[in-house]
């Protein structure tokens, strides 16, 4: 760029910077012409399978996917062909939403706790580096531990104890974001609520976390959306029902990311087709939260 | 804190209700306190609880849990050797296909892509993080398998009897499902962590050093292999460990795409088996001793993802650090 500019103010001439080019020698030039066309390759690469996967799944999951295949009951028998994925809708929103209910206000708080009082001490630096390691901890492992301390314990597996799996899962994912949020909190605002006499507390929440309440709903709607597609922990501790069940404490229960595991293996055509239209649901579900969650988090990266 | 300590006699009235307020935000600061601890109890209790319920397959077994290559559940005997190998090859496939791939993106995001370009990457790269795990299985199961089974069997009757690649592809292509195909799965579903934490290393590249090798005369090639590259070294090393976790762990869409037998086998078209995916598809119809050994993978997984991600997590902090001090 400064090169134009260069060319603008009477330096070297459009000609004299052809001739500038000109000089790299022919295998600096292709190495640098491939070097460019293997990035671009690399995103093609990636991005490719994506439009493949979308497709495939918009295409085949599109055609079954109607207000009859979201409310019927699933049949009870792989073979037949029909609609029926109800009982998984039920189960994906209310075992979701009860984990975000647990996840999300304790995620912020240990946040809260990392930005504004632990800050750089020893015991806030430990948190934060169990939470990144927190953060790799395998979905089917979560799924392991809460089968060990809460079905084992309760001899039920339930809606409630896939929340608490999930609510695991997204625990670390909410502490991270949240305390990113809270480090761009200018703290000059903070020092203003204080000197105006308010306690840490009411400036923590009636300052801070207002003012970076966008960033915070946008990360915790990305750990909604990453725990709405579990599988491994649902499959291990909330068994299976074919039956729509509303009561999270009692009975099986069962989520749209199990069935399609369910069905997916299996050779009869009604079978895939139901794991294709709840595959298709799913995604839309959590491609929303996705890119809401990207849109919020734009607006405020303009205002900052 | 200080109000309260002072002798105040004629304090206002407002103030005088100071106390209550300390009390209060005393409660505060617990109650966020516990939250952050919320984290260590449940890494502890994780660990805890697991071996607790996982000891009676691992003193049954002692140390062919993890040596012995066989696992028959109906005569108790539980040698994970097979699934520690079906995971070891499957991310070891995902990572040499995934690392190049995240590193050239990275690289075309941060250096090459107009900057509105820039955030349209992002996102493509974002919308491949958010579909679900399953999905990916469904895709490969369905799909990838079918499609990619007569390529295999026309590879492997090519290969048969060639030195190197007779052993890694001959022996018949089979159906499809196997380590080399839940390996290009899972180099899929790691490749957005490995490029989003490639990008961040990339952007603690300082702009001074890049200017300097343009001005050079460097190429932009040039410029990434002299500027680049060698300051990002250390945090691409822990990217591709972060990957590694993510693909140790890696449950569903591995179950889906590896076919599993328990066998040892130097073909990448044979199936197998891996740790997570073991636990995923016996947990139902297992009991006693067998729940138990199962249970116990969960542990060693456990333990295996905690270390590497504890390492890559350390590289790639220090790693930042440096840079920033640079």
């Amino acid at each position: 760029m400064t090169v134009i500019d260069l060319t603008r103010d009477g330096g070297p001439t459009g000609s004299e910077r052809i001739s500038l080019e000109a000089n790299l020698s022919p295998k600096r030039r292709a190495a640098d012409v491939a070097a460019t066309i293997a990035m671009f390759l690399s995103f093609a690469v990636a991005a490719i399978p994506l439009a493949l996967i979308i497709g495939y799944v918009f295409s085949k999951g599109g055609q079954v996917v109607d207000l009859k295949f979201l409310t019927e009951e699933i049949p009870n028998s792989y073979r037949r062909v029909g609609p029926g994925m109800g009982p998984a809708v039920v189960g994906t929103v209310i075992i979701t939403a009860a984990a975000s209910v647990m996840a999300i206000p304790l995620g912020i708080l240990g946040a809260i706790y990392l930005n504004e009082y632990g800050k750089q001490n020893r015991l806030a630096r430990t948190i934060r580096f169990m939470t990144d390691v927190m953060t790799g901890v395998p979905s089917v492992v979560m799924g392991v531990f809460i089968y060990v301390v809460w079905v084992l314990r309760f001899k039920a597996q339930t809606g409630f104890a896939g929340a608490l799996a999930l609510a695991c899962l997204m625990l670390p994912i909410v502490i991270r974001a949240t305390e990113e949020m809270l480090k761009l909190v200018p703290d000059e605002l903070r020092l203003a609520s204080l000197a105006l006499g308010a306690r840490r507390w009411r400036t923590t929440l009636t300052v801070v976390l207002p003012a970076a309440l966008p960033g915070i709903t946008s990360g915790a709607m990305l750990a909604v959306a990453r725990a709405a597609g579990e599988t491994a922990p649902i499959v291990l501790v909330t068994g299976l029902t074919f039956q729509t069940n509303w009561n999270l404490f009692e009975g099986n229960n069962t989520t749209l990311a199990a069935q399609i595991f369910r069905n997916a293996s299996q050779p009869y055509e009604g079978a895939q087709l139901r794991a294709y239209g709840a595959a298709f649901t799913l995604i839309l579900l959590v491609f929303a939260c996705t890119i809401a969650a990207r849109l919020i988090s734009n607006r405020f990266a303009t205002k900052r | 804190m200080t109000a309260t300590s002072l002798p105040a006699p004629d304090a206002p009235e407002d103030l005088a209700s100071s106390d209550n307020g300390a009390t209060v935000d005393e409660a505060f600061r617990r109650t966020a306190l516990g939250a952050g601890l919320a984290i260590l109890a449940i890494l502890g209790l994780i660990a805890w609880a697991s071996i607790s319920k996982a000891w009676p397959a691992f003193s049954d077994q002692g140390l062919d849990f993890l040596t012995l290559d066989r696992w028959a559940p109906s005569q108790n005997v539980f040698g994970a050797l097979s699934m520690v190998y079906g995971t070891f090859v499957v991310s070891t496939i995902a990572l040499i296909a995934s690392v190049p791939v995240s590193v050239g993106i990275a690289l075309f995001t941060m250096e090459v892509a107009h900057r509105r370009l820039r955030s349209s990457i992002v996102f493509i790269i974002d919308l491949l993080a958010a579909v679900p795990s399953v999905v990916y299985g469904l895709w490969g199961v369905l799909f990838v398998a079918p499609s990619v089974a007569p390529w295999y069997n026309s590879i492997s009757d090519t290969v048969d009897g060639w030195p190197v690649l007779g052993s890694l592809f001959g022996g018949g292509g089979g159906s499809g499902r196997g380590f080399l195909t839940a390996g290009i799965i899972l180099a899929l579903m790691i490749t957005p962590i490995i490029t989003s934490v490639t990008r961040e290393v990339f952007a603690t590249v300082p702009q001074g050093e890049k200017d300097a090798a343009l001005a050079l005369g460097a190429t932009r090639w040039e410029m990434i292999r002299g500027a680049v590259l060698p300051h990002s070294f250390g945090g691409m090393v822990g990217a591709t460990m972060l990957g590694l976790g993510r693909a140790m762990g890696e449950t569903i869409a591995v179950a889906l795409t590896i076919g599993s037998s328990y066998q040892i086998t130097s073909s990448l078209f044979a199936s197998g088996a891996a740790m997570p995916s073991t636990i995923a598809l016996e947990w139902g119809e297992s009991s006693g001793l067998h729940r138990s050994a199962l249970i116990g993978l969960g542990v060693v997984l456990f333990i295996a993802t905690i270390a590497v991600n504890s390492a890559a997590r350390l590289i790639v902090t220090r790693t930042e650090r440096r840079m920033r001090g640079a």
